[in-house]
Formats: structure tokens, sequence, C-alpha cells
């Protein structure tokens, strides 16, 4: 085992006197100059409608606006994974409060006060809000072009229909399976819309130069897959990658809503028509809530057959996904799903059939979890139910269906190696699984609830990742990367990995977010897999920067190469004790030689990395063939909670969570992550609920409505833990682990929940007011 | 417009404004102090929360005309020296994530430990309950505002 001094260490982060000295910058607060205009959105107010025609003469006369754009100006499609989006409505509008024009002005009240005047005129349709309708064979149609989009080969749209996608496991004999279980659970799941919440609004900044560049700066998990989308969009219009250029300055939390393309488009084509001008487009609160993306809701059809020992036999997940009116990246959670909906057990039979189906609802897209919440709060919560029927221990029924390491997934490749049994094991030890917690307050009951974890990145199979790393003349090192750090400490986590290669200490190691000019490519800061992926590549930098310092030396010392190796800023000999060569002696100026001529020069890095056994090439009728999926990151995670009968309130005492990250590069950041997607769970399996009137408005887009917690919604105590088996193919063996804390805490809750008062609730929130009428309609039936 | 002048982190100011002008917009859009954030512009998340005369307000709910001759101090002021002990601590906790919040979160704090320079459990998280945070679950923040006030 190598001996690590930076990689395993609680460094403090890079960006954390930045962030506590107000020095930060967010997008919204860059400075453009005084010819900076301001961009106002016209929203559409009907959930399904037909445009007949936009007027926008009286909002043009307005003083100080500049132009008003709408879809005529930008006739083209847009996506991620599917060419289904539009930067302005075109003939119709999909969702309540849709983009349909926009004004810019020189000032942001000139611009709000035009957009009220923009007229236009609708023929409202029927509107489709539940995708159990949205399937139904006279459903009216919210694509009709669907079979016209472009998307990635591994998506299977239904022409004239509503089905986006259509995922599709078949594995082993599932009848045969049912048939030999001794008992079969079937039910129904409920899970609905959530927001992400991010702090900071969406702030996109765009800038047409007379000399035909385009630059943007926004809010953003994904600058190059947003260079490529606006690139791909706006070719029409002859503009080239190599004109778009996006600078990514800090992030103000993410969690999905800021991955591929939402709003920044609108800055980005609106600069086009105010070419030289800075235009701002800013996004408030509200439409943070119902025009980025929501988190996609779902109805899930769940059947589990067992044996009376509680192996599972067989198992059928039919998943409705209520994905909303543009599913250009909200399609691949429901491909995720499907490929994922066993759970962490071995399942020998298995169908699974994930529906992507449009409603008129916001466009659902990327959530942290990316649809595993979704899908395990049902399964976990079937699995507690069934071990309750069989008189099994909760635990022990996943112990004996746990994956391991070479079984079999759902699609057909190998699991890779992973702690599953030991986290099954820390958890239930350190929540005393055994010990029955009875209150003293007749009032109050007291429950325990378990629930394990998993999830795979989902990514197309060539998502690559990379890095430059830059030496300057004091030895300290500027790395170049395009992941993003929105919170969760990747620039940290980049620099100890290159701090661990060089032997530099990590604060010498300057890395900062990106602008697509000057660092190299990454795919997007999503799916967990940055610290993973990037620190791969970056690991590979600085071996490759190693190899050259070490090459020099050894060219102008005369020392074999594999004698030589970096210690404390230094180069050293093994057969040399006496020998040190400090690098900042050389690694810009070169290292002189006796006839006085240098060699070497500035010492630069690069790697590379790309998942090269990953595949989507399968049987669409199976799923089974390709390797979709690069690795699954597992865990588990119990809590204890008190109700009180009266209001049905519940109070969170301890939650405890396992997490296998393969190895912890930074075990306070992990703890971190363990902490905050510990408390967004609880919100949304307590707090937060989406409400929408009969036009598909939503009525809560406020903080004031839509309740996350506070400071005094804390559980008593959480108790992190990290489990480190390493993943081969990982920097140091580190897997992603930032998803994952959320995903056990709605179904451990709900089985809590059940453990305590003997009711289960089968859709979320599980509200106080939801838990009293059970409990009322229990008192009733008794 | 009207000319109105208040002390800004230790400096006299002053700048022309209309009576509607919000204060949070006037300190960042007028006088280029950018630590207050705009998180909801309703008084909800407190991502603007200055100190209005020692005390922890939010400027988004405040019209810049009522601030005249007062005093106002934002992150940018608290930095100005270098950092104080809880700054350190909250750095050492590794206390934030996005940072986004972290304004807000340590001029509430700031205002606590100012009254009370060592305050319990329960006073830390009912002085920074008005300042959302989705990252970190608070309980980094609240460890850093205990490690920083504890009696030594």
């Amino acid at each position: 085992m190598e001996k690590l001094k930076y990689v395993g260490q609680s460094s403090v982060r890079i960006d954390g006197k930045e962030k506590v000295s107000g020095a930060a910058l967010f997008t919204d607060d860059l400075e453009f100059g005084p010819d900076l205009l301001y961009a106002e959105i016209v929203e559409g107010p009907h959930a399904h409608a037909m445009i007949n025609s936009i007027d926008t003469s009286e909002a043009e006369n307005i003083p100080e606006v500049l132009c008003v754009v709408t879809g005529k100006d930008f006739p083209y499609n847009f996506g991620l994974y599917m060419k289904d989006r539009f930067i302005f409505a075109q003939d119709r509008v999909r969702f309540f409060g849709e983009q349909i024009a926009a004004v810019v002005a020189r000032t942001p009240e000139a611009a709000k006060k035009a957009a009220k005047l923009v007229r236009v005129n609708y023929s409202p349709l029927p509107k489709v809000l539940s995708p159990v309708d949205a399937v139904k064979k006279d459903a009216d149609l919210i694509h009709p072009d669907l079979k016209h989009y472009e998307h990635v080969p591994w998506f299977f749209p239904k022409p004239d229909s509503n089905i986006a996608h259509h995922r599709k496991i078949r594995k082993g004999d599932v009848e045969k399976g049912f048939a030999e279980a001794d008992y079969v659970l079937d039910d129904t799941y409920e899970v609905p819309r959530y927001a992400h919440c991010a702090i900071e609004y969406h702030a996109a900044v765009a800038k047409y130069d007379h000399s035909g560049r385009l630059t943007v700066w926004a809010s953003s998990q994904s600058p190059h897959t947003q260079r490529n989308l606006f690139a791909s969009a706006l070719a029409p219009m002859g503009i080239t990658h190599n004109d778009v250029r996006v600078i990514a300055p800090h992030v103000g939390g993410g969690f999905g809503s800021k991955a591929g393309v939402t709003m920044e488009i609108i800055a980005a084509a609106i600069a086009t028509k105010v070419k030289g001008h800075p235009v701002k487009v800013l996004w408030n609160r509200e439409r943070e809530f119902y025009n980025t993306y929501q988190r996609l809701g779902v109805t899930a059809n769940l059947k589990v057959g067992v044996k009376k020992d509680g192996r599972i036999t067989a198992l059928h997940h039919e998943l409705y996904w209520d994905a909303g009116a543009y599913v250009e990246y909200g399609a691949n959670v429901v491909n995720a799903v499907g490929l994922s909906a066993i759970g962490p057990y071995r399942v020998d039979n298995a169908s699974i059939d994930s529906y992507c189906v449009y409603t008129n609802l916001p466009p659902g897209g990327p959530y942290r979890g990316f649809g595993y919440s979704e899908f395990l709060f049902g399964l976990e919560s079937h699995m507690e139910r069934i071990a309750r029927h069989l008189g099994i221990d909760p635990v022990e029924i996943r112990r004996r269906n746990a994956i391991k390491a070479g079984d079999l997934t759902a699609y057909g490749a190998r699991m890779n190696p992973n702690g599953l049994q030991q986290a099954i094991d820390a958890v239930e030890k350190e929540i005393r699984w055994e010990k029955k917690l009875v209150s003293k307050d007749p009032d109050i009951a007291i429950g325990k609830g378990f629930s394990l974890f998993w999830k795979a990145p989902a990514m197309p199979p060539n998502t690559s990742s990379s890095c430059f790393l830059k030496f300057n003349e004091d030895a300290s090192v500027n790395l170049l990367v395009s992941g993003m750090d929105i919170g969760q400490g990747f620039l940290t986590v980049m620099a100890q990995i290159a701090a661990e290669v060089l032997s530099v200490p990590v604060f010498k190691i300057r890395t900062e977010n990106p602008d697509t000019d000057r660092n190299p490519y990454e795919w997007q800061t999503v799916a967990s897999h940055v610290t993973w992926g990037c620190g791969n590549a970056v690991k590979l930098a600085a071996v490759d920067a190693r190899n050259q310092i070490l090459a020099l030396v050894s060219r102008t010392h005369y020392f074999p190469v594999e004698t030589l190796f970096l210690e404390d800023e230094q180069v050293k000999c093994m057969t040399r004790p006496d020998f040190s060569l400090p690098l900042k002696d050389f690694v810009i100026a070169g290292i002189q030689m006796e006839d006085g001529t240098f060699k070497g020069g500035p010492i630069i890095g690069r790697g590379v990395f790309m998942p090269e056994y990953a595949s989507t090439k399968a049987n669409p009728e199976t799923s089974q063939g390709g390797h979709p999926n690069v690795h699954y990151t597992v865990g588990a995670a119990a809590a204890i909670i008190e109700i009180d009968r009266r209001t049905g309130k519940v109070k969170v005492k301890k939650i405890v969570e396992a997490v296998d990250c393969g190895k912890a590069i930074n075990p306070d950041l992990v703890k971190g992550q363990i902490t905050g997607g510990i408390l967004q769970g609880i919100s949304t399996v307590l707090y937060e609920e989406m409400k929408f009137d009969h036009r598909a408005k939503m009525l809560n887009p406020n903080f004031t409505d839509y309740k996350i917690p506070t400071s005094l919604d804390l559980p008593d105590e959480v108790v992190p833990i990290i489990i480190e088996v390493p993943e081969p193919d990982g920097p140091y063996g580190a897997r992603g682990m930032g998803e994952h804390t959320m995903i056990p805490v709605a179904p451990m809750i709900a089985n809590a929940i059940e453990d305590a008062l003997g009711i289960r609730i089968r859709s979320m929130p599980i509200t106080s007011e939801k838990i009293c009428l059970a409990i009322l309609d229990r008192q009733k039936n008794d | 417009m009207k000319k109105i002048s208040f002390s800004l982190n230790g400096e006299q100011r002053f700048v022309y404004i209309t009576p509607n002008e919000i204060l949070l917009d006037v300190l960042r859009y007028k006088m280029g102090t950018k630590s207050p954030k705009c998180g909801c512009d309703t008084g909800d998340c407190g991502a603007c929360t200055i100190l209005l005369n020692g005390k922890a307000v939010r400027s988004c709910l405040i019209f810049a005309v009522e601030v005249e001759s007062q005093d106002i101090v934002t992150l940018e002021g608290i930095s100005r020296d270098g950092l104080t002990p809880l700054q350190k601590a909250l750095i050492e906790h590794n206390a934030f994530q996005c940072g986004y919040c972290a304004p807000g979160m340590i001029l509430s704090a700031t205002e606590l430990i100012n009254s009370n320079p060592h305050p319990g459990e329960e006073e830390i998280k009912e002085a920074i309950s008005g300042n959302l945070c989705r990252c970190t679950g608070y309980q980094p923040v609240i460890d850093a505002i205990k490690h920083a006030t504890k009696k030594h």
C-alpha cells in the first residue's frame, strides 16, 4: 500500500478564504459596464395552447427598448440527449410560464414595462397533466413532431404518442421467478415533482461582439456542454464552436438545475440581435421553480416475489415518469432508472419498463440522485414490507439479497467491487438496530427505519475529462480543468490529487472554475463523476509532469531515471541520499549545464481520461449486451424518529449513513456531502410540496410557501461513516458519492414511520397531515 | 433622484436614488458592494443580510432611502482588517460549500457574537435560522460558530 501524504487528508477547501471573505464572485456580481442591456421574458399563461400571433409593436415603442425577439427569430431545436426544446416557444406553448418572447432594453425597468405590452393571441388546447393519462390511446399529443426529433441512439421514442423514451429490461425468466415465489407483493408508489432550490438564481450574460465572438458568462455546471449546445443550436446563424466562449464564475448551488442548458441559451441567442452589447438574463425565485428543470415525478408499479427466507425470485418494476413539457435531459433520468431499478440487489429474473412521458408541466430534468431517490422510495419501502410480512429482520433481508462484486446487473454486466455488506454492518451497529426504543411519553411514538442505496453515473459512454497542469517559478502549480466547483469541493480534491503525485503542498496549487477558451474539455459536472473522471485526468497530468521532471534531471545529472523521485518539492535520488534539487530551481528556468547552456523549460503536464470500456450498444428489447454504467456507488442508512401521535409531526433524532466512496480523497468533504445530502433528503420527504392550480400554474414558487429546512430543522445527530473498497479504475480508488447521500432518506423515514405507528404511506411527501389522516383512517377501520 | 449619504463599511458614501429603490440593489449595482446576495427578494432566504447599526437585517426588505445617516456593514467591511476568528473557524471547518449564503450567514453570526460572545448551540441555531443554506445541512456552520465562540 503506497503511503499517501495529501490524498486522504481533510484539507481545508482551497476556495474557503474566498468564500468567507466576500471575495468570491458569482455571475451576477460581475461588472459589464454602462453598455450592459437587460432582457425580460414574456411568459405564456397557458399550459398547452397554440400561438396564433404575437404583436410586439407596442412594446417596441417603449423608450430605451432596443428590440423584442420571439420564436420566429430563432426557429431552432436544441437539447442534450434529444432535440425537443426551443429557445422561445414556436407555434405552441407546452407548460405554464414558458418563454414566448423577450424584450431587450437599457434598464431592467424598461424591459419589464415593455414585456407586459407584448400581445400574444392563443388558442388553448386540452392539457395533459399526469403520465398515466398521457399514455392513454386517445391522449392529446404534446409533441406531434416527436418522430422527427434528433436523439441519442440509446433512446426509443414512440412516434405519435406522448412516450419520448421507453427503457426496457428483460433478464432471466420473470414468470418462472414469480411462480417460484412463496410471497409476492405488488403495489404502487407515488413520488411527486421537487425543486432544486439552489440559493443563487440562474444568471447568464452574453455578448456577441463585432468580430463575431460570442462570450457567455453563466452560473453553470456544464460550461463545455453549454458551448457545444449554443454552437449547435446557433449554427444556422454561422456561429461555430470556435466562436463561442463560456466563462463560469462561482456557482451558488446546482443540484442538477444548472446542468445542461436551460435559460442560458436565451442570453446567447438574444446577444446575436444586439451585437456589441453585453445582455443580462437574470432569473428570479419564481422562475427558478417553474422554468429551469424540476425533478421528475413518478408513478411506480412494483411487484417483487420472494422465497420464505426473503430471497428475491423475481422483480417487475413499471415506472411512468411525469417528465414535463420537454425531456431533452430528463429522458436520461428515465433511462438511468430503467437500467438500475432492481436496486442494489441480486435479481436473476427482472423486467423493468421505464416510460418517459410528456406532460404539460415544467420540463423535468437532472436533480441530485437522477431518479434513484424516486424509485428507491418504492423499492426500499417494499423490501421493508416484505420483511415484516415474512417475519424477517428488515436488515437481514437486505443483507441476504445485497448485490456483490461479480453479480450480474439488470443489463448483464458485472457489478464492481463494493462495500455494501460492510456498510450494512456498520450502520446496523451504530444505530443499535436490535434495541427497541420506547418513549415514556404516550403521545410520542419512536421508530427505526433502514434503507440501502445505489447509484451509477448516467453518462454517454464517451464522456471524457481532461487537464492541463503548469508549473510557476516558485514551483507552485496551476491546474486547468473544466469540472465545476458547485460547492462539493471538487477543486480542492483535484488539488489534493495533483499534490500527491508531485509532492507539492495543496496550498501551492491554484485551480479555479473554467473558461472554455483556456481550460481543456470536460463533459459536465453531474452524475457524481468528476472526482473519479476528472480526478483520473488530473492524476495523469501530474504523472506526465513528474515524468518530464525526472527525465530532465536524469538527462542533466546522469542518474538513471528509475532512481529519481519527488519529495517535499524536490527531486531526490534513491542511490544518492545527499542529492536534492528543488523544483523551483528549474520547473520554469530549466537546468544549466557546465557549458552555460540550459536544458528543459517550463513543465506542462496533460491528462485525458475516457472510460474506454463503456458502451450503450445493447438489445433494445432486453437492454442486455452493453456496459452503459461504469460502476455503482453503494451504501446503507438508518434513522431513528419520534412522531407526535396528536399532530403527526416527525422529529428526526438520529441518522447514520455509510457510503462506499472507494477512497475518501478528503474525508471532511465526504462527510460534508453526507450531512448536506441527508437534510435535502429529509426535506423532500417531510417538508417540500409543489402545488399547481387548475391551469397547471405553480402556486407556491417561493420560499414562504415551498418550505426548505432551516437550522432549526436538523436531526439531533448525524453519523457519517466512510467505507473504502477501492474502485479499480478510480484515482487512488475513489468513486463519486455526492448525489448518493440523499437517496436513502425518504424510504428510511417511511419505514421508520411504519415501525413507529404501523402505518404505511406510499406517496411522498409524508406530511404531518398525511400521517394524521392515516392514523384516523386506521382508527376508523379498527 | 434624491441624494442620500450613509456610512458603508466605515467610509462615508453618498448615492443618488429614487425613493422606490431597494437597499440591496443600491449596494450591489450602484455602490459595487457585491457580498450581499439576492436569493429570493422576499426576505425568506437571508442571503442579503447586512448589519444596519449593528443589527442583522435583510437588505432586500429595506428601501435605500431609509438608511440616510445610518451605519451599514457588509462582509467586505468585516474582512477589511483580515479575517475574524469566526471567519477562520469557518474555513477550518469547511463550513461552506457553494458559499452563496456565506455573506448573510456570517453577518447573522457576527451580530450574535457581538451581543453574546459565548452562545449555546440553540442560540446559534436561532441566530442563523433566517439564513437558508441548501448545501451544508447547517451543522458544519454551527460547529464553526461554536468553535469560534467557545470559552478558553
